[in-house]
Formats: structure tokens, C-alpha cells, sequence
């Protein structure tokens, strides 16, 4: 059987100038949480967002394979897409405010969804909003269902984004940074239900963060992006304990992790910062960074195998 | 003088406004907070979005009038200061470098604009300082002449702590200095704030949501809950053995990086805390997952502790 989403060799231009995805590879398996991990601009939400067909107009696509239960997404038309979209591939954004419609109740958004892709009735689409609101750990649903997005804290909206997600019992669901705007104790609850929806109802699942604490607690498979590349692959626990790439080792020591921190001991950190890459850019796009650059990095770059399931982008040796 | 900030009793608060129909309400954003932060150290404050972090920040730089009690820095009372004169002792750095600096001057004059507006600093100085100060920071002469929108996240924050310091103040209050960059940004831009309170002996109150940056940079942590310090202690003693049950769950949000542990479970459950509305006895009991009876009527007492104290009744 072929792979929930296969993505291979992706790339998205803007306007020809800006290379945002390069080349980049991810594969997600049924009932896995695969993490997107990297910095601002690496590509990881132009990706999902590539996947989704939702693209700013001016953006080009283009990939080798890009296929969701081995069904071709790149020849599907905009009304083959609008019918997964929502339906069997849901996604869930950062800010649940500006993607939640102000103007109308928390109810009339959820039925919406189920209403539009599968034959039903308004009494039982409003049933089954009220069962996951239950079911995303929100009381009363009865009267949330009844309330606008402005009603409700940020906690809440998240998780009536993630019940209006699984209306239609997706497949798979792309979740880009869902917590990055909500407060620490906040996002902890929402990563644990989400956790949970993924194990209890085997969903494939795209979590897009650039927080690797977030990664390690939730990711079953990490990809490592940066400067629209994925640079390296592994299953969680691997990339941890053996990160290949300079760029993962670098991020890997640049986060402090409480207990384990001296103060005023520097932490670790990555001179410079991330460079703007555009079309015809060869060679390792890291290097200007990288404390074991030489000049063959300017050169295309090998993809290694670390093991079977581990692969990263550097001329080092594994 | 043995205080570099010096709070005492300080409150304030805001009137909202209710609608056309509704009563003006009162958020108690700070309510009756004292501490004292010593000179060449560094007070974290931590606490969730609404806690009144950034008020008690606005206080201390005399941005903001208190609605009671008294603010010093360096011993004389902020809001009796000439402006000039504060600017000169004490400093901010905020959150968000895009919003923080002038989009239209140039990085060396919105380096130099503090200078200028003490009035009596010769332009031949004025130079010489924003040279040193951009060098300092680690910006080169040739960011200098850029504008902010050419640069990137971490550089701006470079601009924003190089404007503070210009003055050479003694104060620094950090508002979420880093919680808009990148993680290789942040390292790099809190190695540069904790060499730079080194090398100029500088006092910082450091305002974050994020505990293991506070725990990298503050010699003493405050967890602000609704409006008061719930908790105070040393760093070290703060996050081995925390006491306060709002610590304790602030600790256990905290994702480190370490696979296979999963997410753990806070207990807080998901009425959110509203500062027009602080429940009654301990304001912390509707979340709080230990709470008795008693929490919902009596007031905790602080409960001094060695370098600090907690206000909690079940402690």
C-alpha cells in the first residue's frame, strides 16, 4: 500500500526570483506524526501550504511525485482538490482568530464543512459538532456551538479549529505551529489532545513547529528543514541522539533546556542567519554558517544514509 | 544605595469601558507588588499572556503612573525624574524589533537618537558613541547606514539593545527580548545581553513567558499570576523546588527536547484567568489542581521564604 502523502522532489517559486522549496522530500504514513522542523522562511508552511493547493497566486509548484493515498495531486483539478480539501486532508493554521470567520457562530462554520462534502442533515452535522467539541475537551458545547470565534480565549478557538478539522473524518491532517500564539500551560494542553486525536483515531498527521521540545514530545518521524531543503530525515528518537547535519546539531544546542543550563555560560548558537536563496543557487546552503565548510560545498551536495531511515544533505561522511 | 529598582506596594489599574449599555469595569493589571531587585542583578518575571508583566515593566520605566505606591530606580522616584535624567538610568529593550524601530531612519540615526535628545552632547561625540555602541553590539559600520526593513530579525534586536545602552544606563528592563527570533537568533542575542550585563555592570528586569530562557539569564525569578508576585525565589531554588502549584505547572509546560517522554498533563484546565474579574480568597484557585474549600475564601498570605516567599495556603 503506498503512503498517506508522498511528497518527492517538491518545488515552489515565487515569481521566479525566490526559491522557497528546493528539492524537498517528505513521506507520511498512516497513523505517524511526521514534524516539519526549522527556522523562519526555511519553507516548512510553503510546503503544507504547497500541498494543500493553497498557494498565493504567482506561486509556481512543481514536484516529481505529489500524491495523497497514491491518488496524483499535481494533475487534480481545483474542484478534485476542493473535494479533499477539508474533507479527507484537513489543515489547522497558527492563529486560530484570522482563520476562524468572525461573522458567523462557532456551529454554522462546523456544520458548514460536514455539509458541504458528505450528504447530511443540519440536525445531524450540528450532533456531531457538539460530540467532537465534547471530544476536543471543550464543556458545553451546546452553548460554544451557539458563540462567535471573538467569544471564546485563544485556547478554545485552537481547539474548535481542531474539531472543525476532524468534521469530516480526515485522513490526514497538516497542522501548521497550532500552538506558537497560545501561553506555555495552553499549548501543553492542546499538544496532549492532539497527541491523543492522532493515536486514538490514527491519523496521519504533518505537525509544522519550530520548536524542537514540541518535535521530541509529539513527532514519531522528523524532517529538518532549511533554506527550502529538507537536510535531514530520521525517526524522532535517532535524530536526537545522532544528529548528522551541522545545521540539526547546531539548533540542537541552541535551545536551552531548564536543569541542564549554567548561567552565564553562553549558550550555543549559529553565527549569521539564513540566507535568501534564488533559482540556480548551487551547493550547500548552510555553508556561509557551517563551521566545517571547505570550497566543495559550493558543489552539488550528496545525500547520505546514516541508516536505513536516517538520510541527511552533507558532504561530511556519516 | 543598595537597590538598583525598588518597589514598593504598587498597584495599578485601567478602566474599561463597557459599551453603551454596560458598566465601566476595573482591570487590576498590577495589584500591590513590592520587591527589590540589588544592582547587578537580574529579576525574571514570568507568567502567561494578561498576568500584568508588561505593566509592571511600563511602571518601572515611568511610562506609566502608578495607580498607588512607589517606584525608585537608583534610588530616586521615577515619575519625580526629568525625563533626560531617566533616560539615562534606565533603559528598554521590547519584544518585537519590527514594531520597535523607525522604519524610515537609518540604523546610526535611530542609534544616535538618545544622544540627541539629552541636548547637549557635541555631534563629534555623538559619532564616536553610536560607533562604539554598533561595534559593541556587533553590527558593522556598514549596517549603520541601512534601514531597519533591510535587516533581519537578530540584527534589529542588535539596533534595539544597541539604542539602550547608548545612554549607558544602569537599568535594562527586557520585555520579551527575544521571543520574536528564531532559535539560533535567540542564543546568539541572549550570549550578547548577559555579556554586555557583565562588561557594564548592568541591572536587568527580565520579562518572559519562556522559563528556560529565565532560567538562563536571572539570578532571581518572580511567576506573576493575575496581577501578583504568587512565587519569588533564587533561580536555582525556583526551578529545583518550586512551591507554588502555579510554578509547578509552568515547570511541567515546559517541552524540553528529550524524545519519548510525550506531553505532559498540567492539570489546569481551560477557564482562562480574567483581570476584570479576580476571583475571590486565592486568586489562583479555579485552575489550580490541589485547591481546597478554604482557597476560594481566604487570601493567601505571603509566606516569607529565603530570598523570597510564596503565596499559597496549602504550602
Amino acid at each position: 500500500m503506498s503512503a498517506l502523502l508522498e511528497v518527492d522532489q517538491l518545488e515552489v517559486n515565487f515569481g521566479g526570483r525566490v526559491s522557497a522549496v528546493r528539492g524537498a522530500s517528505v513521506t507520511v504514513e498512516r497513523g505517524e506524526t511526521h514534524c516539519l522542523v526549522g527556522e523562519s522562511g526555511c519553507g516548512k508552511s510553503v510546503t503544507a501550504l504547497a500541498v494543500m493547493n493553497l498557494l498565493a497566486r504567482g506561486a509556481r509548484r512543481s514536484a516529481k511525485r505529489l500524491a495523497f493515498e497514491g491518488q496524483d495531486l499535481t494533475g487534480l483539478s481545483d474542484s478534485g482538490m476542493a473535494h479533499l480539501r477539508g474533507n479527507a486532508m484537513a489543515m489547522i493554521f497558527q492563529e486560530p482568530m484570522t482563520s476562524l470567520n468572525p461573522a458567523y457562530t462557532v456551529g454554522s462554520q462546523m456544520t458548514e464543512v460536514l455539509r458541504r462534502h458528505k450528504k447530511t442533515t443540519q440536525r445531524a452535522a450540528t450532533d456531531r459538532a457538539a460530540d467532537l467539541l465534547a471530544r476536543v475537551g471543550i464543556t458545553a458545547p451546546g452553548l460554544r456551538l451557539g458563540q462567535f470565534p471573538h467569544q471564546l480565549s485563544g485556547g478554545l478557538r485552537q481547539r474548535v479549529m481542531i474539531a472543525m478539522a476532524l468534521m469530516c473524518d480526515p485522513k490526514l491532517l497538516i497542522a501548521d505551529e497550532p500552538t506558537t500564539a497560545l501561553d506555555v500551560t495552553v499549548q501543553a494542553q492542546i499538544l496532549r489532545l492532539l497527541a491523543g486525536l492522532q493515536r486514538d483515531l490514527g491519523l496521519g498527521m504533518l505537525l509544522i513547529t519550530h520548536d524542537l521540545g514540541i518535535v521530541a514530545r509529539v513527532a514519531h518521524r522528523v524532517s529538518v528543514m532549511y533554506a527550502g531543503e529538507v537536510v535531514e530525515s530520521a525517526p524522532t528518537a535517532e535524530l536526537f541522539a545522532n544528529p548528522k547535519h551541522p545545521y540539526t546539531r547546531g539548533l540542537l544546542r541552541c535551545v536551552p533546556v531548564p536543569g541542564k543550563i549554567k548561567r552565564d555560560e553562553p549558550l550555543g548558537s549559529i553565527p549569521g542567519t539564513v540566507p535568501r536563496i534564488g533559482p540556480g543557487f548551487e551547493g550547500c546552503a548552510f555553508r556561509d554558517r557551517c563551521d566545517f565548510a571547505d570550497v566543495t560545498c559550493a558543489h552539488a551536495i550528496p545525500r547520505h544514509a546514516a541508516s536505513v531511515a536516517h538520510d541527511f544533505l552533507c558532504r561530511l561522511p556519516a | 544605595m543598595n537597590t538598583a529598582i525598588e518597589v514598593k506596594a504598587v498597584r495599578r489599574t485601567f478602566r474599561v469601558k463597557g459599551g453603551l449599555f454596560g458598566a465601566d469595569r476595573h482591570v487590576v493589571a498590577v495589584d500591590d507588588i513590592s520587591f527589590a531587585v540589588p544592582p547587578g542583578g537580574v529579576l525574571g518575571v514570568v507568567g502567561e499572556s494578561g498576568c500584568g508583566k508588561s505593566t509592571l515593566a511600563r511602571l518601572i520605566l515611568g511610562l506609566l503612573p502608578p495607580t498607588a505606591g512607589d517606584i525608585a530606580v537608583e534610588g530616586q522616584r521615577v515619575i519625580d525624574m526629568d525625563r533626560r535624567a531617566r533616560a539615562r538610568l534606565i533603559q528598554p529593550v521590547f519584544q518585537d524589533p519590527f514594531a520597535s524601530l523607525n522604519p524610515l531612519a537609518r540604523v546610526r540615526d535611530i542609534v544616535a537618537m538618545p544622544l540627541k535628545a539629552q541636548g547637549n552632547i557635541a555631534g563629534s561625540e555623538i559619532a564616536k558613541r553610536v560607533d562604539e555602541m554598533l561595534a559593541r553590539v556587533g553590527l558593522s559600520a556598514e549596517m549603520g547606514r541601512r534601514l531597519p526593513t533591510e535587516l533581519s530579525g537578530g540584527q534589529r534586536q542588535r539596533v534595539a539593545i544597541a539604542r539602550a545602552l547608548v545612554l549607558r544606563p544602569r537599568i535594562v528592563v527586557c520585555d520579551e527580548p527575544t521571543s520574536a527570533l528564531d532559535v539560533s537568533v535567540q542564543a546568539q542575542i541572549l550570549n550578547l545581553l548577559a555579556e554586555l550585563r557583565r562588561d557594564l555592570g548592568l541591572t536587568y528586569l527580565f520579562i518572559s513567558h519562556n522559563l528556560a530562557v529565565v532560567e538562563h539569564v536571572a539570578s532571581e525569578v518572580a511567576v506573576m499570576y493575575l496581577g501578583r508576585f504568587v512565587e519569588r525565589a533564587p533561580t536555582e531554588t525556583l526551578f529545583r523546588r518550586p512551591e507554588h502549584p502555579y510554578t509547578k505547572a509552568l515547570l511541567a509546560s515546559v517541552l524540553t527536547p528529550e524524545p519519548g517522554l510525550g506531553v505532559p498533563d498540567v492539570g489546569l484546565g481551560d477557564t482562562l484567568p480574567d483581570p476584570a474579574n479576580i476571583p475571590p480568597g486565592c486568586r489562583f484557585h479555579p485552575r489550580c489542581p490541589i485547591a481546597e474549600p478554604r482557597c476560594s475564601i481566604e487570601t493567601p498570605p505571603l509566606k516569607p521564604r529565603p530570598a523570597g516567599g510564596v503565596e499559597c495556603l496549602l504550602v
